[in-house]
């Protein structure tokens, strides 16, 4: 009786596992396999669009069928060739590192602020903070267009103030995309922040100022430390898909402001090279793999401090 | 005092910078002129024009169902996920599931679009299924990475949950499918609540994933939204984006306080409990 209920168990424990885990194989896992495909093949004008890399072919001499395979390296040769490329993954890096940074200073205040906060006012100031999270990302990015344009309100006040008197456009240019990216980043960097900050024991900085610490200095050698951990994982937040963003290079940077992002979609969509917009998108994620891991570990051990 | 200065104007710095462009999107939404930023007067025309723009609604109306089936589906299957990671200690495969469900949350938008368009492609050659792209494949998408948020905030929820509830059912004889379902169920169903609502609002709000996996026929609200954002701002989309806004703060309100009243009301049950014990 006690191993019919046990097997039945760990059918039931067996199902759960099983139904999201071949969920994620199939529609996760399995198209970067393909994409991995694609990157070796040769772009052609058919459906779809590329070659296969394994064909039977007959030999007629011998009267047999061989396998073929042919692995197509042009794709990431042109990568390193071609300057775009390579010009656009320094961008993308840059314009992310950028982003970052810009998160981590408005950002850590603001957690340091509300972890300081009475309890009973924390949960509304973080809720303050998640809440624009739940507005569309995209209105959020038009939000700004009205406001970085030539005639848009910096501009307007810019002229009204008499500082300059032409108009002052930000729009379309590589800091309009840094703002923008700021924006939208925040709350992903002050969510982890937050969380490690407010578990800091406060007799920690008592402590430091009995033993004739100043504030500032307590700060640095004490509270900034013991919040590495949720610095990491902010960070990591808002580095890894900025590297790879579209919409906000796409709708207020400049026709110059190069990131990987939109070359993957401009290959894909204008091009209709499916094998170097696969190639990118490898040599993208190949780039990012070590960010991604290192976010796995830190979450994973921010999840088991949880239990 | 002069460090607490410093960081609540900080504070307030932050919340300006991310409620202004909001509150002066909202504004100009009842703009009477065409041009954006310079202000003619109060009106409402441009919400009325929205109700006569039946490309915006058909658009609206796909979108508001792909967003209630993949968040129908990714708690499902986040759910699971969730209860996994958190109950099933190591299991074989652990380190790839652990890491395909985490993955998503970071993994650039271009990257999900793409690998998964090929993945339909495909499929549709090999065994004729899914036909064509819409609503099915944006559906799919959507699930696949939404369902990674439903996952790590049941997770997080079944950590912070006694585990000696569950465990004490088991020895009184529950059943493992009974437990879940007397016990574990009303638990998280907070959880499960908020992930659902998280998983609609991730899907309505994609464009880039949509715009790859989406066939002829089947365009998402975003995708408007963006394609006309590209040729500039009008006020149209400011009204747009204004009526988006209030009606998923309206969500967040409702469902926030029923959450905290559910939570209330389960700190009474369990000081109830401590007591008759």
């Amino acid at each position: 009786m006690s191993g019919l209920i046990h097997r039945l168990m760990t059918r039931g424990r067996g199902l759960v596992v099983a139904v999201p885990y071949v969920w994620l194989l199939l529609f996760f896992l399995v198209p970067f396999l393909i994409i991995l495909y694609i990157s070796f093949s040769e772009a052609v004008i058919a459906q779809p669009p590329f070659t296969p890399l394994a064909e039977l072919v007959r030999d007629e001499d011998f009267g047999t069928t061989k396998l073929q395979i042919l692995l197509n390296l042009s794709n990431y040769q042109r990568m390193f060739e071609d300057d775009l490329y390579i010009l656009a993954y320094l961008n993308s890096v840059k314009i992310a590192l950028i982003t970052t940074l810009a998160c981590l200073l408005i950002g850590y205040p603001m957690a340091y602020a509300i972890a300081k906060a009475p309890p009973s006012r924390r949960g509304t100031l973080m809720m303050l903070v998640i809440l624009p999270f739940w507005t569309s990302f995209l209105i959020r990015i038009y939000a700004w267009i009205g406001i970085l344009k030539g005639n848009g309100l910096i501009s307007n006040f810019l002229q009204w103030a008499g500082i300059t008197a032409e108009p002052f456009e930000i729009l379309y240019s590589d800091w309009a995309v840094y703002i923008g990216m700021t924006y939208v980043y925040l709350p992903f960097m002050v969510l982890p922040l937050y969380a490690t900050l407010e578990k800091l024991d406060p007799a920690l900085l008592e402590a430091a100022a009995d033993l004739g610490s100043r504030p500032f200095r307590a700060f640095l050698q004490v509270t900034l430390p013991l919040s590495l951990p949720g610095i990491v994982a902010g960070s990591l937040l808002v580095f890894i898909p900025s590297v790879g963003e579209f919409v906000t290079p796409e709708l207020l940077g400049g026709p110059d402001t190069l990131m990987i992002g939109r070359v993957l979609w401009n290959e894909f969509f204008a091009n209709r090279d499916w094998p170097v917009a696969s190639a990118v998108a490898v040599a993208l994620l190949l780039f990012l793999v070590i960010p991604i891991m290192v976010f796995q570990h830190v979450q994973g051990r921010q999840m088991e401090e949880a239990r | 005092m002069k460090r607490f200065g410093f960081l609540s104007w900080a504070l307030w710095f932050g919340y300006a910078f991310l409620y202004v462009p909001i509150v002066l999107l909202v504004v100009y939404s009842f703009n009477e002129s065409r041009l954006v930023t310079v202000w003619g007067g109060f009106s409402t025309k441009w919400y009325g024009e929205l109700l006569n723009n039946d490309k915006l609604l058909g658009a609206a109306a796909l979108s508001l169902q792909v967003a209630a089936v993949t968040a129908t589906m990714s708690v499902l299957l986040g759910t699971l996920a969730g209860i996994a990671l958190s109950r099933f200690g190591r299991f074989r495969g652990r380190t790839l599931f652990g890491g395909m469900i985490t993955a998503p949350l970071v993994m650039p938008d271009v990257i999900i679009g793409l690998s998964l368009l090929v993945l339909f492609v495909s499929m549709e050659q090999l065994i004729g299924w899914p036909e064509g792209r819409g609503f099915t494949t944006i559906a799919i998408a959507h699930t696949t990475f939404a369902m990674a948020y439903v996952a790590v905030v049941i997770q997080s929820r079944l950590s912070g949950m006694d585990e000696s509830l569950e465990e004490a059912a088991m020895d009184l004889g529950a059943r493992p499918a009974k437990v879940f379902f007397v016990i574990t169920l009303p638990i998280i169903a907070p959880a499960i609540v908020s992930g659902w609502l998280l998983a609609f609002t991730l899907s309505l709000d994609d464009v880039v994933i949509a715009s790859f996996v989406s066939g002829p026929g089947s365009t998402t609200l975003p995708m408007v939204v963006f394609s006309s954002v590209k040729f500039g701002v009008s006020p149209e989309i400011n009204a747009l984006a204004s009526l988006m806004m209030l009606i998923v703060s309206t969500g967040i309100f409702i469902a926030s306080l029923l959450l905290a009243r559910q939570d209330r009301q389960r700190a009474r049950d369990e000081q109830m409990a401590m007591q008759g014990g």
